[in-house]
């Protein structure tokens, strides 16, 4: 029964595949292509090395604009988030620079770093940089008063305080606020290389299509992009899993 | 109802009748033996406690008793009729955050008589506003009220629906001991007013003693009827009387067992 | 948190202001020093921005861009919230459809325009479509999330009281889930904002995104990028602003604190 009940997911997607190419076969000569097809340019794809250069571009982005954009943005949210005066003075300014999409950034990311990775770091790292800030002043927010007493009560000092109190406290809903981000920065990178840039996931996209409408190349990438934002997320979930286990936290 | 259900043993006065129920749950593989051969029969209008010690499986019970649990083993039958789910004419009333956070007191109370017409509603939610003693609060959301007041308006949700027998599932476990003493008078004197069938799960022997006309101590886990106790003290019982200490002291023997096991 | 005297009533605006303040002084002294020819200064904003009004296009734009955002929003919420509901109440259902979602969510939405353009032609409505796609995830993520969430017990309640399935999810989860459902509606809100200001900068030739673009386009006004993407993060903030409003009403309204 058990693998039954495993299998039904996997079935529900052969459906909708083998849905999509009998509705594909039934109008020939329009432009969407059939799964078929879409494999195949998956298979073009890599032996023309391109698929592998175009995620590595893609990775390479994400992973400096979002490692940027958290090493700035907790710190600076945790101080922030703790100074009661500091979040009444930056807290407006946030929430009025939050709802600027990144890819508004562009004209003055292509100004200050021209066409290129940079511009699509830097476009990564506003577009996570926002999120993390609140993040890491909620997790502020939501340390019990209780702990705080308690460090004070046994007289830590300020760095002891950090490490063995305001750490350990926060960090659950780092992780969780960092897997989320991190989901954000791979559809900023996509977008971002759909207008900016000249290599990259998104770049396919566009390409593909520009380039003699080859809309199963435009499926393929989007294929590929969904799978690897999905082991991206993955992968941060496990992370999550073991930082609980390791505190004995249950996670609300 | 079929033929099966009408042959089931139906003793005049006879309200709820157990016989010979278990419930086995499969947990990681393993089976665990909750109940072991219940036989029970509760009477019309009785007012019978269920005392045992914590996770011996009074709610397992209750919730066989209501229907929302199928005994492994074993039948229920309430009026003649098998048990086959729950029914509005048996509430259970659960220990806590039970009623319905956005409906205020008067929407709680009228949460089960959709079908009447509006009028006759009515007057059943301000019946039983009185009742529970909530008047002043028919508009107040339960967030405002407090643990015991939340509690008494469980009860008046409940008996809105007129049904026949009421299960209170360790009802004032969360509210403080003043508060408890208060409760226990509030039912007795509902129960004194509209006498109904209630079936009351406790681990606290005075509150046992207090309000039961019989009292099922139940063995731990795997839990059965270790024994019946009948409490014969007439209404309003004096907590210092010589017989109320004599059942006190038997039950708290009794208990005793039931934790040494 | 701060252990210092809690602070005063005034100061809810003096921080922000002083903050506020700091920053245009060190854009504006940052364009006067770097002698930049391009970027522009505080002023130079300001003058757009009240050049753009008194052009009119502005409110055009503003107007294309909250309309996307209301027939796609409201498009989610039409599929989403029944759709996260049924994925809630069947568990069944849910795991059979959560591994198509996983897979689709970490798309874009802007990765969808070929899609779309396909579907829809360039213009107003593959825009919309973009909006629709970008606000559909979280919508039903809540919705799917605040149904199991919903304690047991109420459940329990609702069958006890003899209702039937349809009513125990419309009388009972419904109401029990909305606490939640208003939080990913307002999270969804605010991403459909996003998204529509990034559609609009590919696939449309109208809107707040598309004046970014726009503004540098033709002629590197700076002043006007940056006065659009001032506009788009009040807009965006007023929104979110509204729909909190809108939560704290019904909240109180039930007393329901979650």
């Amino acid at each position: 029964m058990n693998s039954w009940v495993r299998l039904r997911p996997v079935l529900f997607i052969a459906a909708l595949v083998v849905i999509w190419q009998i509705a594909v076969n039934r109008h020939p000569g329009q432009l969407l292509p059939g799964p078929w097809e879409v494999l195949r340019g998956i298979g073009d794809l890599l032996r023309h090395g391109l698929l592998l250069k175009y995620v590595v571009a893609s990775l390479f982005r994400v992973t400096w604009g979002f490692l940027l954009a958290a090493v700035i943005a907790i710190p600076l949210g945790l101080t922030i988030g703790w100074y009661r005066r500091a979040e009444m003075a930056f807290n407006p300014l946030v929430q009025i620079f939050r709802p600027i999409s990144p890819l508004a950034w562009i004209p003055i990311a292509i100004l200050w770093f021209g066409v290129g990775d940079l511009a699509s770091i830097f476009l990564i790292f506003v577009g996570c940089f926002f999120p993390l800030l609140l993040t890491a002043m909620s997790a502020v927010h939501n340390i019990p008063d209780l702990y705080v007493n308690v460090g004070r009560n046994f007289g830590l000092n300020t760095a002891d305080f950090i490490y063995r109190v305001v750490y350990p406290a926060v960090l659950p809903q780092l992780i969780t606020g960092l897997r989320i981000t991190l989901g954000i920065a791979w559809l900023v990178v996509v977008a971002a290389e759909m207008i900016a840039v000249n290599s990259g996931l998104g770049f396919l996209i566009v390409d593909a299509r520009n380039a003699g409408n080859r809309y199963d190349l435009v499926l393929a990438g989007m294929v590929v992009i969904g799978t690897i934002g999905l082991l991206l997320d993955l992968g941060m979930r496990s992370l999550e899993r073991v930082k609980s286990f390791r505190w004995g936290y249950s996670e609300n | 109802m079929s033929t099966l259900d009408a042959m089931t043993t139906s003793v005049p006065g006879v309200k709820l009748h157990m016989e010979h129920v278990g419930m086995v749950f499969a947990r990681d593989g393993k089976s665990v033996s909750v109940l072991e051969d219940i036989n029970l029969d509760v009477r019309d209008g009785e007012f019978v406690c269920v005392l045992g010690p914590s996770g011996c499986g009074k709610s397992t019970l209750l919730n066989v008793m209501g229907g929302f649990l199928s005994p492994t083993s074993g039948s229920v039958s309430i009026d003649g009729e098998t048990v086959h789910g729950p029914d509005p004419r048996r509430i259970l009333v659960f220990q806590e955050r039970g009623v319905f956070p956005w409906l205020t007191v008067e929407g709680n109370i009228g949460f089960g008589l959709s079908k009447l017409p509006s009028s006759e509603s009515r007057q059943r939610i301000a019946h039983y506003v009185q009742m529970t003693r909530l008047q002043g609060f028919e508009h107040t959301y339960p967030s405002d009220l407090s643990g015991g007041m939340k509690q008494r308006l469980q009860v008046a949700r409940a008996l809105a629906v007129n049904p026949d027998i009421l299960y209170l599932d360790e009802p004032f476990g969360a509210l403080d001991s003043v508060t408890r003493f208060l409760m226990r008078g509030e039912l007795l004197r509902i129960w004194q007013t509209e006498r109904r069938t209630i079936i009351f799960v406790t681990h606290d022997i005075d509150e046992a003693v207090q309000l039961a006309d019989r009292v099922v101590v139940l063995s731990s886990r795997p839990a059965k009827i270790q024994d019946i106790l009948s409490i014969d003290i007439a209404h309003p019982r004096n907590l210092s009387s010589p017989r109320y200490l004599e059942h006190r002291d038997d039950l708290l023997k009794k208990i005793g067992l039931a934790y040494a096991e | 948190m701060n252990s210092l005297a809690k602070p005063g009533r005034w100061e809810k605006f003096f921080w922000p202001v002083l903050a506020a303040a700091l920053l245009l002084a060190i854009w504006h002294y940052s364009v006067i020093w770097t002698a930049t020819k391009v970027f522009p200064s505080p002023v130079n904003v300001e003058k757009g921005l009240a050049e753009l009004f008194r052009k009119h296009v502005l409110w055009a734009d503003i107007g294309d861009s909250l309309r996307r955002v209301a027939i796609g929003f409201g498009a989610a919420v039409a599929v989403g919230i029944p759709l996260g509901l049924t994925l809630g109440w069947y568990p069944a259902a849910n795991q059979i459809l959560n591994p198509v979602l996983q897979i689709l969510r970490p798309i874009s939405p802007i990765a969808w325009i070929p899609v779309a353009i396909i579907f829809f032609g360039i213009g107003d409505h593959a825009a919309t479509f973009l909006v629709f796609l970008g606000a559909l995830f979280p919508i039903v993520i809540a919705c799917v999330g605040g149904v199991s969430n919903v304690p047991s017990i109420f459940r329990r309640a609702g069958r006890n009281f003899g209702l039937s399935p349809a009513q125990i999810l419309a009388r009972v989860v419904f109401p029990a889930a909305l606490p939640q459902i208003l939080i990913g509606l307002r999270i969804a809100l605010g991403i459909a904002w996003l998204v529509v200001v990034a559609g609009e900068m590919i696939a449309v030739d109208s809107g707040l995104g598309y004046l970014v673009i726009d503004s540098r386009n033709s002629g590197k006004r700076y002043d006007l990028v940056v006065a659009a993407m001032l506009l788009i993060g009040l807009i965006g903030l007023a929104l979110d602003t509204g729909f909190r409003r809108l939560e704290k009403i019904r909240s109180v309204r039930w007393g329901f604190r979650s």
